[in-house]
């Protein structure tokens, strides 16, 4: 079994001073699979995220990629490993100094070394898929929406067809229709590319297309993991709170009545 | 007790600044280096260094020629020293004034302009996007804003010279009553090659320092707009007062024998 997974991570713990984020957290993602976080808002998700991608290191604990051991790295394997890698950051994230099909075809030319000219077309190609005209391609992304920058951060991650994409609430911000057409293309991606894909959303709807397994993250573990069929009667208590969107149960939000 | 407590604090953080920006010097040098280069953005960063600088350092140069020459004028007429102005004027602009005042100006342009824009990379993620698309931030960000400052200060430092020089020619001739072809052939003949090297190495160790500085706390800022404006301020002002420091060590090599 180990050997099918792409990602494991063991006894994960990350802290901001003495804020605890993520506390011995345990994840598995197997190859060619979607797996799903859920979570509060501020319950971590991103920060494992980035702590898997290489991004932010943890205190402790290990993440295996392909069953390689990849904290405590060298920086030139690291490099290596973050070629398999494609991630769609929740701000977006998009370099605005340059225009929008440079930000899709850089992950090609500077980490494939493509021709400009080559990697121009991919990423046309790329913007059509996501829904977005060549014309927006010459523009920069301070001249887009939110939802339009979202999709150009989206046709970034995957340009490359990475192995392993990281997608970082990808429908928020999106029309309900926009949103179903990227659920599809995260959904096209695992199928047709054979990625394996790590996304977090809020959206149940969304976890419904793009998912095959979910997992919840609370108090800085995952306390639920499983098929995603099986959320809707998982008869966690945490996870129904949060599936159907009720304000009492045992997660308390810290708020207070006005 | 409680009194030193703060300030033993301060020391250990000054220490701890020093050290981290010696690691980052020192990674970013190694980085640059190596390949992959990227001399597009090599060629972006020196335009915009050395020729959109070039208006502000122009201007700061010729007026600092010029009250140069007036008052050297008004000091040295009391003791009948006229004659020296042309010589007072090269050797302050070459050897002083031309590298430190268009360090300082481009301290204040790129500078803060450089932090700012990395500042705003480090808050809104595309830093760690960079990252994520197999490029490395100190190669592409880093290399080559130091290899445009580390060039670029000096080309500008020579054309301030000249500029500079000519300011004071202008006050000499024009008000002063100076005969043009004597205050040139005193200008060229007292100058020597060491005032204007030692004034141009002196530009490319500013040019270093402030692309350093920018690109520092430009990488290190956290939280936000307010965090840009921090480094951006921060950028400035260690810029400025490394470029004073240096400037005396490198005075010191050059002419203390
Ligand atoms: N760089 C950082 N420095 C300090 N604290 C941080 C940092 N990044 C995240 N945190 C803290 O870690 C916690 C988890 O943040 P994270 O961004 O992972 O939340 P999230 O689960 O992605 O939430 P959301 O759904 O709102 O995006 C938050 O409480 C946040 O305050
Ligand atoms: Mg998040």
């Amino acid at each position: 079994m180990s050997g099918d997974l792409k990602i494991k991570v063991r006894g994960l713990c990350k802290s901001f001073g003495r804020k605890v984020v993520l506390n011995d957290l345990d994840l598995d993602v197997p190859k060619g699979q979607s797996l799903v976080v859920i979570g509060g808002s501020g319950s971590g998700k991103s920060v494992l995220i980035k702590c898997i991608i290489g991004l932010m290191k943890p205190e402790k604990g290990s993440i295996e990629i392909d069953g390689q051991e990849v904290l405590g790295m060298s920086a030139a394997e690291r490099e290596e490993v973050m070629r398999k890698f494609g991630m769609l950051f929740q701000g977006g994230a998009l370099f605005d100094s340059l225009p929008v099909w440079e930000n899709v075809a850089f992950g090609l030319i500077a980490g494939r070394g493509a021709k400009r000219r080559e990697a121009k077309e991919i990423a046309l190609r790329k913007l059509g898929a996501v829904g977005l005209s060549p014309e927006v391609g010459e523009l920069y992304p301070a001249e887009l929406s939110g939802g339009m920058q979202k999709r150009v951060s989206l046709a970034r991650a995957i340009a490359a067809e990475p192995e392993i994409i990281f997608f970082d609430e990808p429908t928020t911000g999106l029309d309900p229709i926009m949103s179903q057409v990227i659920n599809e293309l995260i959904k096209k991606c695992v199928d047709d590319l054979g990625a394996t894909a790590l996304s977090i959303t809020h959206d149940m709807h969304s976890l419904r297309v793009i998912a095959d397994r979910a997992a919840m993250i609370y108090d800085g573990r995952i306390i639920w993991n499983g098929d995603a069929g099986e959320i809707d009667h998982s008869g966690n208590p945490y996870v129904e709170q949060f599936v159907q969107g009720r304000s009492e149960g045992p997660i308390k939000m810290p708020v207070r009545h006005l | 007790m409680p009194l030193l407590q703060p300030l033993g604090r301060t020391f250990l953080g000054g220490l701890e600044a020093i050290g981290r920006v010696a690691l980052f010097t020192l990674r970013a040098v190694l980085m640059a280096v190596q390949p992959p280069y990227y001399p597009r953005l090599i060629l972006k960063q020196m335009i915009e260094i050395g020729y959109y600088s070039l208006p502000v350092v122009g201007m700061t140069a010729i007026f600092t020629g010029m009250v140069l020459a007036l008052q050297t004028y008004t000091g040295f007429s009391r003791f009948n020293a006229e004659t020296a102005i042309p010589n007072v004027v090269v050797i302050s602009i070459t050897r002083e004034l031309g590298p430190v005042l268009a360090g300082l100006m481009v301290a204040g342009r790129i500078g803060a302009a450089m932090a700012a824009e990395l500042g705003t990379m480090r808050v809104t993620e595309q830093i760690d996007a960079l990252t994520t698309l197999s490029t490395n931030p100190f190669k592409y960000l880093i290399a080559p804003r130091l290899i445009a400052g580390l060039t670029m200060l000096p080309v500008l430092v020579a054309v301030a010279d000249v500029i500079g020089i000519f300011g004071g020619y202008l006050v000499s001739i024009y008000k002063l009553g100076f005969n043009p072809g004597t205050y040139l052939a005193n200008t060229v003949e007292f100058v020597e090659f060491l005032d204007i090297f030692s004034g141009l190495v002196k530009a490319g160790v500013f040019g270093f320092i402030i692309s350093l500085m920018g690109c520092y706390h430009g990488f290190s800022s956290r939280g936000g707009a307010q965090g840009v404006g921090k480094a951006t301020t921060n950028a400035v002002v260690t810029a400025s007062i490394l470029i004073l420091i240096s400037n005396y060590i490198v005075t010191e090599l050059f002419f203390s024998r």
